[in-house]
């Protein structure tokens, strides 16, 4: 659906977007993570038509964003970071104008009332847009970009300034628009991403450092790979039962959580992934499994490893220092105000 | 083209600049409509005469946010990313810009009506000024709304707007102080007021029509550049 190649955006002598492809197939919700400045922003203006590359090629659905921009632009919907709005107008006539604009072809009223129902902004939909608050503002925003049933959905931070319940809707909104949609969606917040997304790309100082599902991203990167397992039942019986499973390395008992409950930690050979062995294990001898999870890193950790600027073991980044767009004292300040968003 | 067409002229009666216009425009129009009267001619060149200053000093009013708005709000977002040519968008804009200025030119009409009643006005001759003085606010319109896709600030627009404006209406005495011979030719050649004064005595050559389409057009031409290389750092 989306095909990038060799992507490039130049300010300047500054290199905003370094030489970036990737492809998006149909249906697919993808994240763009990236601390601020990381390049997300321009990428997604570049991809949408509002700036023009330096080098590279974008296709949408086939077309090329430079040489057939109204067929490529008819098939995108875009919220920009900042909604679009023209705050002299009313929801009703602001939506009416940019159905105008967009030449879309479907039955006017029933379609423009129907997106108002899905982000829920039919009270305010005669309110002059200056009069609503920034939550109702963004979604008037995704309203704008849902218009027209475009085929691919191109939302930058598209939960910003909305409550947690609001951010909620639109979370489920999004990934209901997956199913049929191709979406692509910019964040900083990492729960955000990892709640909707099934792919992400990492974008750091202009250049891709990681594009993978959310669960490979965490494996990949880690270099530990124990198996956590919380059992109710005998310690020294499940000790020896997990240790006797096929391709288990080693078993160390971490204490006793509660009563009778123990937990384990299990090591295996070339990380391979013998959680239903586990589970078989503690079933046939009539223990209970509370719980089990892998000892990788989380998204977050993921996240700061690929893209502080002192990290000198991810190639990507020693490649792309040439093409600093970012004022190095800052990434550190916001990758750290990044993983505050997500404990907050 | 015809939806921003539509959104631009109801955004000037939205945030009263268009209606503003119109009523500084018949204020003075009228003041000098006046002042005819009282004189007892049947005709309105002194009130195009006189209102050659008066459309120069307020155009800048219609011009100075058709551009410079939306890239502080951001909404050119919008249109840039919409399926619509940056031509069309363009066009739109400029259209709905002469659309105000003709509405308020619309009054001269009545003035002809008025002067009909008393006396017995040549309105080939009111024709050719309402034809005049619409060219000269569309060239002015174009220059202005190339200036407005050079800056975010509407101030900024406006005041780079009359100082052009200004300079349209200073520089026939400006180059009258020039001793060059060949100056005072290129002055007379693109100077608005002379070719202006033409129309308002009633004659409509073709050279002047030309050269005031070929300014708007210049500057519309210009204004899409500018847009478009905007794109591209």
């Amino acid at each position: 659906m989306i095909e990038v190649e060799n992507l490039t955006k130049r300010y300047g002598g500054k290199l905003a977007v370094n030489n970036i492809s990737f492809k998006i197939d149909e249906g697919e919700i993808v994240g763009f993570l990236g601390p601020n400045g990381a390049g997300k922003s321009t990428t997604m203006n570049m991809l949408t038509g509002y700036l023009s590359s330096t080098d590279g090629i974008i296709k949408i659905d086939g077309y090329d964003i430079l040489t057939n921009p109204n067929e490529a632009k008819t098939k995108i919907g875009y919220l920009p970071e900042q909604p679009p709005l023209y705050i002299d107008m009313t929801v009703e006539e602001y939506l009416d104008f940019m159905y105008d604009l967009k030449k879309v072809k479907l039955p006017r009223n029933a379609h423009i009332k129907e997106i108002c129902d899905m982000v829920k902004i039919t009270d305010v939909y005669h309110r002059m847009i200056r009069n609503l608050s920034k939550g109702y503002r963004q979604r008037v925003g995704i309203a704008q970009a849902l218009l027209g049933n475009p085929d691919v959905l191109i939302l930058d931070e598209p939960t910003v300034g909305l409550d947690p319940k609001q951010i909620i809707d639109i979370r489920s909104l999004i990934k209901r628009l997956g199913n049929g949609h191709t979406v692509i969606l910019s964040s900083h917040i990492l729960s955000e991403i990892q709640a909707v997304c099934e792919r992400i790309i990492i974008i750091n100082e202009g250049v891709i450092v990681a594009d993978d599902t959310t669960e490979n991203l965490s494996m990949n990167l880690s270099e530990d790979h124990r198996l956590l397992a919380q059992i109710e039942g005998n310690s020294v019986a499940v000790l020896e039962a997990l240790r006797s499973i096929d391709g288990v390395t080693n078993v160390i008992s971490l204490g006793e959580k509660s009563e009778n409950v123990y937990e384990y930690s299990i090591e295996t050979v070339d990380r391979c992934d013998k959680r239903r062995e586990v589970f078989k294990t503690v079933v046939d001898h009539n223990w209970v499994l509370l719980g089990l999870s892998y000892t990788g890193m989380t998204l977050e950790d993921v996240f700061l490893k690929l893209t502080s600027s002192n990290n000198t073991s991810n190639k990507h980044i020693i490649n792309s220092s040439i093409g600093n767009d970012l004022d190095n004292n800052d990434t550190d300040e916001e990758v750290k105000d990044n993983a505050g968003d997500i404990q907050a | 083209m015809l939806a921003i067409f539509r959104r631009e002229l109801k955004a000037y009666f939205n945030s009263m600049t268009g209606t503003i216009f119109i009523a500084v425009y018949y204020f003075f129009s009228g003041l000098y409509f006046f002042i005819t009267l009282s004189y007892q001619i049947a005709s309105l060149t002194t009130v195009f005469g006189s209102m050659f200053v008066i459309v120069l000093m307020l155009l800048p009013l219609l011009t100075m946010r058709l551009f410079s708005e939306e890239r502080r709000n951001k909404t050119d977002q919008a249109l840039l990313t919409a399926p619509v040519s940056l031509t069309s968008i363009v066009i739109g804009k400029y259209l709905a810009a002469i659309t105000v200025l003709f509405l308020a030119m619309l009054i001269n009409v009545v003035y002809g009506v008025v002067l009909t009643a008393f006396g017995n006005p040549d309105w080939l001759m009111i024709i050719a000024n309402i034809l005049g003085q619409f060219l000269l606010g569309a060239a002015v319109i174009a220059i202005g709304l190339f200036i407005s896709s050079l800056t975010e600030s509407q101030i900024i627009a406006a005041v780079s707007t009359l100082g052009v404006s200004l300079l349209i209406i200073l520089i026939d005495s400006a180059a009258s102080l020039v001793e060059y011979n060949w100056v005072s030719k290129v002055v007379e050649w693109i100077s608005f007021n002379i070719r202006y004064d033409d129309f308002t005595y009633g004659i409509v050559s073709i050279p002047s029509v030309l050269f005031f389409i070929s300014v708007s057009a210049i500057f519309i031409f210009l204004t899409i550049r500018k847009l478009d290389k905007r794109r591209w750092n």
